[in-house]
């Protein structure tokens, strides 16, 4: 399987990126690691007359903190993610979602800025992002802004980058520490998409949940914010009936599409078992003051 | 047609340079423009890692990854692993556990458990499952892989000890 024909470009900087773009239109693609596209490519699901490579612009990728925010560049790929010692220490719940994509291989190559950009509530990120209250700088002809992770997703592969700008940086905010973090996701093998995942941040204080953040992935056309289910564990210890009522808030909101994955009742029932062992497992880790 | 780019990088050591339509993936340059045939062609979905090499350092699955891509690259394919006539620890290993049966994903296995290896000399057999995730195996049942993996780790653990 071979791509249909293309021309490619390599531009050097961020503004040459965004001028090719604006000069070669909507016929041309954005290629970061290309484990999404370049598999569409094969399948003739995109045919681009031009690819435009982030890979050579050298700005895009790393992880540095900027007072009390992680910022990492949008080619930074899965495997720089595992490896970062930076972090691992100030936002741990990144490092384990990385841990859950795909492969050795694939994480080499797969990048988190084409994650998010692809706009598929399959892929990981999205969810981690809305968990971790994360923004995006998206860099075009116009210059600079800077949108929420939140509202950042509208529906099946589409955000809101506009054709001609690049998503060059993630925010990340660093939780206050002592915050227990997990993500859990039920996939069938190595290398597939979540059959449920959920991210979750969960603060404890004096005994009580003093802040919960849970974002679900492949549970609809977006990542979703799981409000209710926060909002019902704030303020309360937790407890068994706590995590299953939570569970279900999160089930509530869940519109899975059906496919060899499971069903749609399937897939919601699988959602809250995510979302109540993430809840689990982020208590465990949280330390309570 | 798309314009064609002159693409070169290292090979097994070795500089070489290849005339390429940007469509064309690095699996296909390697076995058809260089020769190269001991990376395989196996799902071409990035699923199986039979197409598994080394790119400056880190495994990649060449059936995703375009040649154009790779200009100034140094890459190492299963043939750059003996040296002078003599297996790498690894080759020996696979063929003393009988690591391989049919042998098809065997140059994948082996080009990703030589990354492996660099990155953490010493796995426990979790490490190597959780590192080998992306090289699947029909035959075996990756039992007598992660024995190979093992005892090669040992042998190269030695020959350090020895030579230090």
């Amino acid at each position: 399987m071979i791509p249909s024909g293309f021309d490619y470009h390599a531009p050097r900087s961020v503004a040459d990126a965004i001028k090719l773009l604006g000069e070669l239109g909507p016929e041309a693609k954005l290629l970061a690691g290309g484990h999404s596209l370049l598999p569409m490519m094969k399948l003739r699901f995109a045919a681009p007359s031009h690819l435009i490579d982030l890979g050579k612009i050298p700005d895009l990728r790393g992880i540095s903190q900027v007072g009390n925010e992680i910022r990492i560049g949008a080619m930074t790929t899965e495997d720089d993610l595992l490896r970062s010692a930076l972090l691992a220490d100030k936002v741990p719940l990144l490092v384990e979602g990385a841990g859950w994509i795909a492969d050795p291989q694939v994480r080499c190559k797969g990048t988190i800025g084409g994650d998010i950009s692809h706009g598929d509530p399959g892929n990981d990120h999205p969810a981690l992002m809305l968990a971790l209250d994360a923004s995006f700088v998206v860099t075009g002809p116009r210059g600079e802004r800077v949108v929420k992770a939140d509202g950042f997703f509208l529906g099946l592969y589409s955000t809101l980058l506009e054709p001609d700008e690049i998503l060059t940086q993630i925010r990340v905010p660093i939780p206050a520490s002592g915050t227990g973090w997990s993500y859990q996701k039920l996939k069938r093998k190595t290398g597939d998409f979540a059959t449920a995942a959920t991210a979750v941040l969960l603060q404890v204080r004096g005994g009580s949940v003093a802040k919960a953040n849970i974002a679900l992935t492949n549970a609809g056309p977006t990542p979703l914010r799981a409000r209710a289910a926060e909002a019902a564990l704030v303020g309360k210890p937790v407890s068994e009936a706590s995590l299953n009522e939570a569970a279900r808030l999160a089930m509530s909101i869940c519109e899975p599409s059906p496919d060899q994955r499971g069903d749609a009742a399937y897939k919601t029932a699988m959602c809250g078992e995510m979302t109540r062992r993430a809840l689990q497992a982020a208590h465990a880790r949280s330390i309570k003051s | 047609m798309a314009s064609t780019h002159k693409v070169s990088f290292k090979l097994n050591g070795k500089g070489v340079e290849v005339m390429v339509e940007p469509r064309e993936l690095l699996i296909h340059t390697l076995r058809e423009k260089l020769a190269h045939t001991g990376p395989h062609i196996g799902c071409e979905t990035s699923h199986c890692g039979a197409c598994t090499v080394d790119v400056d350092g880190l495994s990649v699955k060449s059936c995703t990854v375009l040649t154009v891509q790779c200009d100034g690259a140094e890459m190492l394919t299963v043939e750059g692993l003996e040296q002078g006539g003599v297996l790498h620890a690894l080759q020996q290993a696979f063929h003393e556990e009988h690591g391989l049966q049919c042998g098809y994903c065997t140059p994948g296995m082996l080009t990703r458990a030589y990354r492996l290896l660099k990155e953490n000399p010493n796995p426990t057999e979790q490490e190597i499952r959780y590192g080998i995730a992306g090289n699947l195996c029909r035959c075996t049942g990756y039992q007598n892989i992660v024995k190979a993996v093992q005892s090669a780790a040992k042998k190269l653990a030695a020959a350090q000890t020895a030579t230090a």
